[in-house]
């Protein structure tokens, strides 16, 4: 067990490297090096940049220096703490982000969260009452759920809520708790305007994972231990619940690895059409002014903290099924 | 012993070639048979867009701004005349906003294979006919918009169709580039295996556990602002595709180690195929099925991308027109409220994306016909 995990965590420390990587490229992309950007910028506000201040942001960031030299230098400032300055707000990048990421990862949780609460029940009753309304309708909803990409959801409901109730549904604040600072009413405030963003986000993977655990469930049903389970005269709910559900369970929390990316990745689109407070509305501006540096650590924290999520679902698994244990041995 | 004498319709089965098979399986599969048809429907459209579009896509009319779909009449009293009623705008002296009324009196009639602007049929034959149109030479107040205009008075009818042939097109390039990336990595790690295999499987499981949007975005964001709208074309389709690979190179793998041991390649080894000859005589026809099923189920994705792009405002970039482009408009709840045909490409988007789903699914069951 302590082996498998051990392999897990070295993929995401490969994973974490390779994002980094992809993030330095993102911030390195654009023409021009950051200290000739950030003159224009200081410049175009009326501050002057004097020679000796751009020589030390060069030696600072290795600037001139040979491309890998570049990285090195800029993972070393990361690893202090050291993000880089957002041109746009000139402000610390790590100021500027702040509360959003955190923001980000409880939508992307309560989406997740979302997807199994919903998708397990309905995938069990949709393969224990196969062909009857119910499964058809399961069925017909887990389609469209896949089919709509979730940002054009988010568009008809908000359009729903308007014009139906006059309601704006978006953001995840009332306007008096915009800016407040926490207090348990902020939070309750919150819990009350998350469900509707984690709906949109998890419908696509909800879809997935009842089509998952239904054809699973389908597989075990039809296996002689239930036959027996049944003819010892358990309760019809202990009979399905008891065995096949657990064993059927595993694929089912195995995809979580595919799922948290893709919610992830869904909640920068959504948040912008919504008008979430997370990272996605500020990569958005970051990306379309330039401001590399704020946009690379949003990539770069957005994957990082994905590869976690992932890694404490891998040993989840193994905690739920013995079997990989052995598996992998 | 007695011969076993089959009915005629298992014989048929004995010797059917695979394809055959395929077809029959595939046929059973009604949802996914009419999918196949509203598939190669859009395609129809991708082909002949200016043929259906009556409105040049960038002909704005400032005086047609946000104006709704005007409703076609097929029937004037008992007969056949198929009209629109005259729209009359003017300025709202309070909220000064645009308002448009219906004139009823005025009839303007929907003339069939109509003149309108030139262009190219299928790239080849000038023409200046299309397949609905007004009477020429009437002037802005006088000419149909089936679906509304947007906010430069441009006919979101005529918009849609050019932006499907962006989109479905963005899509089929997106995808053979996945392909071509898919089957050659794929290949290389189903073949060959070993530290081969683990070094391609390792790139796989880390690409997949990255999302994927904020990368496209900051790809895609640094594409330079000057560059023509073909060379981001091709642009969004390798961004697109760079990362969209890994699932077929999962599928492909998955057959070769399935295909790699089979009798009919062991042969072919032993009588000495070059690597090459077995792969590409011996084992692809074996899974071209599966790969054509794998394609159709990545399809969507692709599309989606590209109209989550370009809805963001970072993929194609006005004056190019795709599906992502036209609802970019519809951003803006309030707009939306006020105009909501602004959210019609999303019909599209959805009806085909649901289609290649249902397709794929299809596909992929009848691709095993054994």
């Amino acid at each position: 067990m302590l082996g498998y995990i051990g392999r897990r965590a070295l993929l995401a420390i490969f994973t974490v490297w390779a994002i980094s990587v992809l993030a330095f490229v993102i911030i390195q992309l654009p023409p021009g090096d950051y200290v000739t950007s950030y003159i224009a910028q200081m410049a175009s506000m009326g501050s002057v940049v004097t020679d000796e201040e751009a020589e030390n942001l060069r030696i600072q960031y290795g600037l001139g220096q040979p491309i890998y030299v570049q990285y090195y230098k800029w993972v070393k400032l990361i690893a202090q703490g050291n993000f880089g300055m957002s041109m746009e707000w000139r402000r610390p990048v790590t100021e500027v982000i702040g509360e959003r990421l955190w923001l980000t990862v409880v939508v992307s949780v309560s989406a997740l969260f979302l997807t199994w609460v919903l998708a397990l029940p309905i995938g069990i009753y949709s393969a224990v009452r196969q062909y009857s309304v119910g499964d058809y309708l399961a069925t017909f909803i887990g389609f469209v759920g896949l089919a709509v990409p979730n940002f054009l959801l988010a568009l008809v409901l908000l359009y729903l809520g308007f014009t139906l109730f006059n309601a704006h549904i978006g953001g995840l604040f009332s306007p008096d708790f915009q800016d407040a600072p926490w207090s348990p009413a902020r939070a309750w405030d919150l819990a009350t305007h998350l469900p509707i963003p984690a709906l949109i986000l998890g419908l696509a993977g909800t879809a997935q994972q009842i089509r998952i655990m239904r054809a699973n469930l389908l597989d075990e049903l039809r296996k002689p231990y239930v036959v027996t389970a049944r003819s010892k005269g358990l309760s019809e709910a202990r009979v399905i619940l008891k065995y096949p559900v657990r064993v059927a369970l595993n694929p089912f929390a195995s995809t979580i690895g595919y799922t948290l990316p893709y919610i992830v990745s869904g909640s920068i689109i959504v948040s912008l059409v919504l008008g979430l407070p997370t990272v996605g509305p500020l990569l958005l501006k970051a990306l379309i002014a330039q401001d590399m540096f704020l946009a690379g650590t949003i990539v770069l924290l957005l994957g990082v903290m994905t590869v976690i999520g992932t890694l404490i679902s891998d040993v989840l698994l193994v905690w739920i099924d013995p079997r990989i244990r052995l598996e992998d041995t | 012993m007695a011969t076993l004498v089959l009915p005629v319709e298992e014989q048929r089965v004995f010797v059917a070639s695979q394809w055959q098979l395929m077809w029959w399986r595939f046929r059973k599969h009604r949802l996914a048979v009419a999918s196949a048809v509203v598939v190669v429907g859009f395609y129809g459209l991708v082909l002949g867009a200016d043929f259906l579009a009556y409105a040049d896509p960038d002909a704005s009319e400032a005086q047609r701004s946000l104006m709704p779909p005007q409703s076609i009449h097929w029937f004037d009293g008992r007969r056949f005349s198929p009209h629109v009623y005259a729209v009359k705008g003017a300025r709202d002296p309070q909220t000064f906003k645009r308002v448009y009324r219906v004139d009823p009196a005025e009839k303007i009639p929907i003339r069939f294979f109509a003149e309108g602007f030139e262009y190219r049929f299928l790239g080849l034959i000038p023409t200046t006919r299309h397949l609905i149109g007004v009477e020429p030479g009437l002037d802005a107040a006088r000419t149909i918009f089936v679906l509304g205009t947007d906010v430069q008075g441009r006919d979101l009818f005529s918009r849609l169709m050019y932006g499907t042939r962006i989109s479905l097109t963005i899509g089929l390039f997106g995808v053979t580039a996945s392909l071509v990336l898919g089957v050659v990595l794929g290949g290389l790690s189903g073949f060959y295996g070993g530290v081969t295999d683990t070094l391609i499987q390792r790139v796989i499981e880390i690409l997949r556990s990255i999302p994927t949007i904020p990368l496209w975005m900051g790809l895609a964001a640094a594409l330079p602002r000057e560059w023509s709208v073909l060379q981001v074309y091709f642009a969004i389709t390798i961004i697109i595709s760079l990362l969209g690979w890994t699932e077929l190179a999962r599928v492909v793998r998955g057959r070769f180690l399935a295909l790699r041991e089979e009798d009919f390649v062991v042969s072919a080894r032993l009588v000495g195929c070059s690597e090459m000859r077995t792969i590409f005589v011996h084992m692809v026809p074996a899974f071209m099925s599966h790969i054509i099923a794998a394609t159709t189920l990545a399809l969507p994705a692709m599309i989606i991308s590209e109209t989550a792009l370009s809805f963001l405002g970072l993929g194609l970039r006005p004056p190019a027109i795709s599906w992502g482009v036209l609802l970019q408009q519809a951003q803006n709840v309030q707009t939306v409220a006020i105009s909501p045909w602004l959210m019609i490409p999303a019909v599209p988007v959805i009806v085909v994306v649901m289609a290649f789903n249902f397709l794929g699914d299809g596909l992929r069951d009848a691709a095993d016909p054994y």
